[in-house]
Formats: structure tokens, C-alpha cells, sequence
């Protein structure tokens, strides 16, 4: 039961970042239909700029609103120079920009930094606090919690409290009618890819110092798993994408805890699988047809 | 009288091919003008050209005398100009109330607007909370022009209103038409293929065929040739 009690805690903890990498990806989604494969890699440059002002001011929150500074940028900055110019025509033309993109953004990180890990380091200790002697959570683990918890409220505050909200979503599902109604699509699109970046920027700070530390691949598997939680939600639903992280971050933990960590890529197609067979939109779409 | 809106030689279309050929169009202020014609004439290219969706190759769009041809499409609203496209073009997605605002967010007075939209439209009202593809096709409408007037309008661009319309939801739309001219001074531009629905309340129409304007008269003319009354 104990060691049951600590796989959980430390599925949550995983799955919160899956979580709040999810949304990144279905805020993308919403507002482009593109599945952005070059998140995790616009993420890790971020963990970089936060590395470098980390380094030169010895503050690790100064480094970290920094990510945050720089993933807003990265964000726009795919958007409005590479990503507005991409044929809408067939699909495809976006995956293979995403995919030229991480290969861009990586080879730069590789010449600026080295491919070697670079240490990362926690705000506050990764020790678990221990209940009744079973290790639970660390006071890190508790921070990752607030953070995407803050995260997942913000959002949804600007979402559905505040007319750049508004602007948003109709931006995203109807964007002639909303540029008839004196929307700004274009700068909609450009805010969206904005937060999503920023929103992934944060992910990777959370996750990067638990894994082997800092370096231009730090979010290739992370994105991966995150990319099936946004699938098992549903890519057009942020509660999906909460929900999907949770649940997957929950599964690594147990099927790498009951059955050895070799079985955990496994269980995650599976999933993955049987959402798709018996849900294919995921388990939070919408199920009813678009009409407007 | 004034014009709002003139059309002078407009050329338009997709591709090289134009759809609108050298059209000349006046509308006055406070009036109804109707376009009519067949599937294909070029009705919706018309509007859509007019607000913006869609660049002319040639000619001017004035309105109060001002050239749009530069204008962006999110701007037009902002100078009196509002379009409820064909298919109406709510957002399915959002909520009857979300809808509404959307009309006006750029207003300061954007609430008061759409309290005056439930006032117009009570069903409206009563489904607030609801998302916009739960209404039925009548609603939809509603909701549709109450989004356009929420941004106080001067010159409404009306696509095919009638369209999947019973009789009687249609009839209300067009009494509801002429109420606003009269109450407010609204001008509309309605463009419909049900002639007998548009002419009861317009004051002028044009007939289009194959992109061209083939002829331009009053409503009471165009009555008498095309339904004999």
C-alpha cells in the first residue's frame, strides 16, 4: 500500500507536467490547427535563456521569469516569422516546418552551449516529506503542484473572464466572422502561439532539473508523452489536456513502478490505442458538429 | 438624400477569372436596397467584396465617402459597416451571450448594446447561457443581426437572411428590418434570392446576373416586372 501511495504522488507530480505541456500544445491547436512539434524544442531554448541569466545573476527566479520572457518571444517569434508564411493548403506543410524547426533550434543550442547536460537546478529540495513513514512529496514537488494549478487558473480566467479571452477563442473558431466583427485574427494567432510558448517554457523549468539536467533534447520525450495526453484529452480541450496529463504521468508511475520502467513506453501506446479506437477525438471532445 | 455607400466600375473575383464585372451601385442613407439574382450572379461575392474579404482588382467602395479599398476588414466595423454573412456565422462554440459581445468589444458601451439586443430579440434572452449551435435555425438569425447591431451600425451588409427560414420567421426578420430603418436610420444592403421576402420592405433593388448589375430600379418596379404586382 505504501509504495502504492508513493507511486501516486509521484504519477501526479510527473502528470502535472505533462499536464501543463498538454495545454501548450492544445492552446496551439485551438488556434491554429497546428500540432506544433517544435514546443518541446522552443521549450528548451527558453531553459537555456533562463541557464544564462541564472549564471550571470545567481538568481533562479530572475532565470525563471526569464524562460517565461523568452518562451512569450519564442512564441511570437515562430508565429510571426515563420509560421504566418506556411501554406495552409496541406496539412503536412506545417509538421515539416515544426520538424525543420527543432532541428534548427537544437543545432543552434548545440553550438552555443554544448551538448553536454548542464546542471539544472530546484528551488526547493526534491527530499519527500515523509507521512507516517511513507516519502510522499517534496516541497519541489508541492511547487510544480502550485505552479501548474496557477497556471491552469490563469488560463482559464483569461479564457473565459476577459474579452482578449473572447477574442481568442473566437479567433480560433471562426476567424472571417470574427475579423467581420473587428477582431484581430492575425494578432490573436500571434498571442496564442505567445502563451502556448510561454506555457511550455514554464513546463520545461518544472521538469528539466527532476530528468538528467539541461541539454538541446532535455523535451524530446517529455513532448512525446505530453503529445499522447492531448490526444487521450482530446488537442481541442484544455480540461482534456489536464485530465490526459494527469492520467498519463499517473500510468508511467505505476506501470514503471509494478512492472519495470522497460514496459512504460508500452502502456503509453496502449493508452494511447485504445483512445483512439474506442474516442478518436479523445475523451473531452466535443460531440457536437461545428455549425457556424 | 445622402448616399452611404457607392460603388463605382467594381471588379472582383477568385483567382484571374472576376466574378463582379464593372458593377455601379448607390445606396442611400436610411434606405433598403435589395439585391437579388439567381445562385451564381454574384450576390455573396458582392458583400464579401464590399467588406473587405474579398480585394477588388478594379474600382472604388465609398463609404460616407471614404475609399476602403486599404481598409483592413477589422476596421470596417469600426466605421459604421457591419456584415452578417451568408450561413449567419455564429460562433457555434461560444454562448448566445459571448455571441453578442463579441459584436462590440472595441465599444465602451458594448453592454448596454447588448441589453438593447435582448430587448429586440426576447428569445435571445431567454437562452443567454446557451452555446450558439443549441439554437434553432431561426434564433440563429436573430442572433446573427443582434451581433451586428450590437456594434450601433449605420450600414448593414444582410446575406441571404430568409435562407432555411419557415415563412413566418422570415417575415419577422424583414418587419424587423423596416423597424430599425425607421427607428434608427439604419441603412441596409439585403441581399436575397427570395425577391417577394426582399421587395416587401425594400425601397430599391438591383438584379444581378453573371456578375453584372442587369438592372437597377425601385422596389415598386422591380415588384411589378418580376412577381406582377
Amino acid at each position: 500500500m505504501d509504495r502504492f501511495v508513493f507511486l501516486t504522488f509521484d504519477g501526479l507530480s510527473n502528470g502535472a507536467v505533462y499536464a501543463a505541456f498538454a495545454l501548450a500544445l492544445v492552446l496551439i491547436w485551438r488556434a491554429a490547427r497546428v500540432v506544433n512539434f517544435a514546443q518541446g524544442a522552443m521549450a528548451v531554448a527558453a531553459a537555456y535563456a533562463a541557464y544564462s541569466v541564472t549564471q550571470a545573476t545567481g538568481s533562479y527566479w530572475i532565470g525563471f521569469a526569464a524562460a517565461l520572457g523568452t518562451g512569450l518571444m519564442i512564441g511570437a517569434l515562430v508565429e510571426r516569422a515563420v509560421m504566418r508564411f506556411v501554406g495552409h493548403a496541406n496539412p503536412l506543410n506545417e509538421v515539416i516546418v515544426a520538424l525543420g524547426l527543432v532541428l534548427f533550434i537544437q543545432a543552434v543550442l548545440g553550438m552555443l552551449y554544448g551538448n553536454e547536460f548542464l546542471p539544472s537546478h530546484t528551488p526547493f529540495s526534491r527530499n519527500a516529506i515523509e507521512v507516517g513513514g511513507v516519502p510522499l512529496l517534496s516541497r519541489y514537488d508541492l511547487f510544480v503542484f502550485g505552479a501548474v494549478a496557477a497556471l491552469v487558473l490563469l488560463l482559464a480566467l483569461l479564457f473565459t473572464k476577459t474579452s482578449t479571452g473572447l477574442r481568442m477563442r473566437a479567433a480560433a473558431f471562426a476567424p472571417e466572422v470574427s475579423r467581420l466583427l473587428g477582431v484581430n485574427v492575425g494578432g490573436m494567432l500571434t498571442l496564442g502561439w505567445a502563451l502556448a510558448s510561454a506555457v511550455g517554457a514554464l513546463a520545461a523549468m518544472l521538469v528539466i532539473p527532476t530528468e538528467l539536467g539541461l541539454n538541446p533534447h532535455a523535451m524530446d520525450l517529455v513532448f512525446v508523452t505530453s503529445f499522447t495526453a492531448a490526444v487521450i484529452g482530446g488537442l481541442d480541450s484544455p480540461p482534456g489536456a489536464v485530465t490526459g496529463g494527469m492520467a498519463v504521468g499517473l500510468i508511467l508511475s505505476y506501470v514503471s513502478g509494478y512492472l519495470g520502467s522497460s514496459v512504460t513506453p508500452i502502456a503509453v501506446l496502449a493508452l494511447l490505442l485504445i483512445v483512439l479506437l474506442v474516442r478518436p477525438g479523445g475523451l473531452f471532445s466535443a460531440t457536437v458538429a461545428r455549425q457556424a | 438624400m445622402t448616399e452611404i455607400l457607392q460603388v463605382r466600375g467594381l471588379v472582383a473575383g477568385y483567382g484571374a477569372a472576376p466574378v463582379l464585372r464593372d458593377i455601379d451601385l448607390t445606396v442611400p442613407t436610411g434606405s433598403i436596397v435589395t439585391v437579388l439574382g439567381a445562385n451564381g450572379a454574384g450576390k455573396t461575392t458582392l458583400l464579401r467584396t464590399l467588406s473587405g474579404l474579398l480585394r477588388p482588382t478594379a474600382g472604388q467602395i465609398l463609404l460616407d465617402g471614404k475609399d476602403l479599398r486599404r481598409v483592413k476588414v477589422e476596421r470596417l466595423v469600426r466605421l459604421g459597416m457591419a456584415h452578417v454573412p451568408e450561413g449567419r456565422g455564429v460562433v457555434a462554440e461560444l454562448t448566445v451571450d459571448e455571441n453578442l459581445r463579441l459584436g462590440g468589444l472595441w465599444r465602451n458601451d458594448v453592454n448596454a448594446a447588448v441589453a438593447e439586443v435582448y430587448e429586440l430579440f426576447e428569445p435571445l434572452a431567454q437562452r443567454k447561457r446557451n452555446a450558439g449551435h443549441l439554437l434553432s435555425g431561426g434564433e440563429r438569425q436573430m442572433l446573427a443581426i443582434g451581433r451586428a447591431l450590437v456594434a450601433r451600425p449605420r450600414l448593414l451588409l444582410l446575406d441571404e437572411p430568409s435562407l432555411g427560414l419557415a415563412p413566418k420567421i422570415t417575415a419577422q426578420i424583414m418587419a424587423l428590418l423596416q423597424k430599425l430603418r425607421t427607428q434608427t436610420g439604419l441603412t441596409v444592403l439585403l441581399v436575397e434570392q427570395n425577391a417577394r421576402s426582399a421587395l416587401s420592405v425594400a425601397d430599391s433593388g438591383v438584379v444581378m446576373s453573371l456578375g453584372r448589375i442587369a438592372t437597377a430600379t425601385t422596389a415598386q418596379e422591380l415588384r411589378n416586372a418580376y412577381l406582377g404586382s
